[in-house]
């Protein structure tokens, strides 16, 4: 990583020049110099814009697993295959200059990591492919027609966690629980959407949902207390709530009350367990997918949008025992153990 | 580039109110942050329940100019801290705007996104005619933005903008003069957070989507806006300050863009923003760099324009705001 951006620093230079050139000629470039160069290995070059909404690490290993992806189908980093990195520091206007900046570039495909990222690459690319990742629910986003059916040049994978399972996990954990607190960020759209499938799951598993929102990470201790006397917690793929999870953990740890994660940071965090997307392994399928459309000609259109194919178990025992509670055997059988 | 200038022109909207509140009022007015994503959200909500996108947009700035109207009441009328006022406008905004955006919801109250991908908006019959990332499409934009601005010129030389430019240098004295100064700030507040509300608007059907958190430092990018154009272009006269606030806002983009280009670590971006508009406050406070001839000429350039306060201007160009000149509120 460090020797790439090193590499793109030195290129700036050449091209900022030859942007400001640019700005005399009505900006049309669209250069060809993307379409030659056949390797030994018989693959064409491409180059791929790469467009992530903010530094986080889920985002930064789904971005990850999509470069890898490439790399593992013989492709060759600075030969074959080019990546332009651009991170919108989490500022949507900037996700729209990046957006924009690929449309115009010669770019053969863009990869954009999470949600308005992926909805201002929809809104600015209409010609070339766009492929996102870390997007919750793609439908909603108005990002494709439908999951099965993109329709247009968008598709990618989601990264809806397993609810109804990581739901069943935790009356494994946690075998009296009946009301399951969730602490999830009002401005967060993807939270929404799991907490309306967590609803929807836990009718089917006789559970009840109690919900508190907040808006800053600096509230997240004060909206935990609040959800009173719940038999555990859910965390969702929550940005901020993930971000400040001490805080919660804290609470849950006073009030012996076990937290339940929907990835493995959190779990990293201080949660007990989850039953999880690895975020590496959905930009690895993202890349697969990107690859099909660049080597064979697949169709956006008609590529459904991808689910996570595989879950693992990762649990932290030492949580487990600071939370009062003991994983089952079967469970730890089949886990990642972190501290 | 050309996606940048566009959303540069599109947000010097938005520099317009900044402009008027900062500059012209005096007013560091910090619910810009929640009444832009208002004006996106009330758009959004509205477009997605199949409101004409012309109306949508103006209802947008409507709600803006209400927020604006909330923090002026706070602060005249409840005697709260301007800077405090436009917080807790914010805060509240922030709810409302969830609540907003949950009315294009079928099955939930509160909504975070709302996505425009596949809705007409404002922008559609531009990109129909293939106009929208052209040259074409940027002056259609800069022929928009120009009315808008000569709309601010043209108001703060009526009296009532003459009252609100003497409300921003001297409140004690105007009020002496038997002019209503409360009514001047609300009226302000509300017309600045409408261009930011109608700006959100615009952004929102622009980049195809409303979202939460689309205002969160926004006001960075309007002061921002307003230093870089005055420092840059100049500020002697309203028709001046109100064209070189909207450029500014194009210079933002570009040099967020660039910046971009140049491959900077997105985490240094906060501190590069910082640093220009420190470097664009400073700057025409060091005398040394007027023995540079560019900038002298500029010098010069004022003397013509403007003989009597020539030896004035040439002590702290550029330090003063635009409504503190004397001759420049008379003379109009």
């Amino acid at each position: 990583m460090r020797q790439t951006s090193f590499r793109r620093r030195a290129l700036a230079v050449t091209s900022l020049t030859a942007a400001a050139a640019l700005t005399l000629s009505a900006c049309s470039s669209s250069s060809s110099d993307s379409e030659g160069g056949d390797d030994a290995a018989g693959l064409e070059s491409v180059k791929i814009g790469i467009s992530q909404l903010v530094q986080h690490p889920a985002l930064d290993s789904a971005t990850e697993g999509f470069k890898q992806a490439f790399l593992d189908a013989g492709y060759v980093e600075g030969e074959t295959v080019e990546f332009d990195e651009q991170n919108a520091n989490g500022e949507q206007a900037t996700a729209v200059t990046i957006a924009q900046t690929f449309a115009s570039s010669d770019a053969d495909l863009v990869l954009a990591v999470a949600t308005p990222a992926a909805q201002a690459a929809a809104q600015a690319i209409a010609d070339k492919p766009v492929l996102f990742t870390a997007v919750t629910d793609a439908v909603s986003a108005e990002l494709v027609d439908s999951n099965e059916e993109p329709g247009a040049n968008v598709t990618g994978t989601s990264d809806m966690a397993p609810l109804s399972d990581q739901l069943e996990m935790i009356t494994q954990i946690v075998p009296d629980a009946a009301k399951i607190g969730i602490v999830y960020a009002s401005g967060e759209v993807n939270s929404e959407v799991q907490v309306e499938a967590a609803q929807e799951a836990a009718a089917d598993l006789d559970l009840e949902i109690v919900t508190k929102t907040v808006t800053t990470a600096n509230d997240i201790a004060q909206a935990t207390e609040a959800l009173g006397d719940v038999d555990a917690i859910y965390v969702p793929t929550d940005n901020m709530v993930v971000a400040g999870i001490s805080s919660l953990i804290q609470v849950a740890e006073d009030k012996q009350i076990p937290v339940i994660g929907a990835e493995s940071g959190t779990v990293e965090g201080g949660a007990i367990a989850t039953l999880g997307i690895d975020y590496e392994s959905l930009g690895h399928q993202t890349g697969e997918m990107a690859i099909k459309i660049l080597q064979d000609d697949a169709d956006p259109a008609t590529m459904p949008v991808e689910f996570a194919s595989e879950f693992t178990y990762v649990v932290n025992p030492g949580a487990a025992e600071r939370m009062g509670v003991e994983i089952p055997q079967e469970i730890l059988d089949q886990a990642e153990t972190v501290e | 580039m050309i996606g940048a200038l566009e959303l540069g022109l599109i947000y010097g909207v938005m520099a317009l109110g900044v402009y008027l509140t900062f500059k012209v009022l005096n007013f560091p007015d910090l619910t810009v942050d929640g009444s832009f994503t208002t004006g996106a959200a009330v758009a959004a909500a509205l477009i997605t329940n199949g409101i004409n996108p012309v109306l949508a947009t103006l209802a947008a700035a409507g709600a803006g100019l209400i927020a604006g109207a909330v923090t002026g009441v706070l602060h005249t009328k409840g005697q709260i801290d301007g800077l405090l006022a436009g917080i807790l406008t914010m805060i509240a905004l922030w709810t409302i705007n969830l609540r907003i955006m949950g009315t294009a919801k079928e099955d939930t109250a509160v909504a975070a996104n709302l996505p425009l991908l596949r809705a007409e908006t404002v922008f559609t019959p531009l990109k129909d005619a293939e106009l929208l990332g052209s040259w074409a499409g940027i002056a259609i934009i800069l022929v928009a933005v120009l009315v808008l601005k000569l709309l601010v010129d043209w108001f703060l030389s009526t009296n009532l903008g003459l009252a609100i430019q003497a409300t921003g240098d001297n409140g004690p004295m105007i009020r002496s003069f038997g002019v209503n100064t409360h009514r001047t700030t609300i009226l302000t507040l509300a017309i600045s957070n409408g261009f930011v509300g109608l700006c959100g608007a615009l952004v929102a059907q622009y980049q195809g989507f409303a979202d939460i958190s689309m205002g969160v430092g926004l006001i960075l990018v309007g002061l921002a806006s307003v230093i870089l154009g005055q420092a840059v272009f100049g500020q002697r006269f309203i028709w001046v300050a109100s064209l070189a606030v909207v450029l500014g806002a194009v210079l933002y983009r570009l040099i967020i863009f660039f910046a971009l280009r140049a491959g900077l670590d997105p985490n240094d971006m906060k501190l590069v923003t910082a640093v220009l508009v420190i470097a664009a406050l400073l700057l025409p406070r060091w005398r040394f760099l007027r023995r540079i001839p560019a900038l002298r000429r500029r010098d010069g350039r004022i003397v013509v324009e403007d003989g009597s306060a020539a030896p004035a201007a040439a002590a702290s160009p550029g330090s003063e705001p635009v409504a503190a000149t004397p001759d420049e509120t008379s003379g109009r």
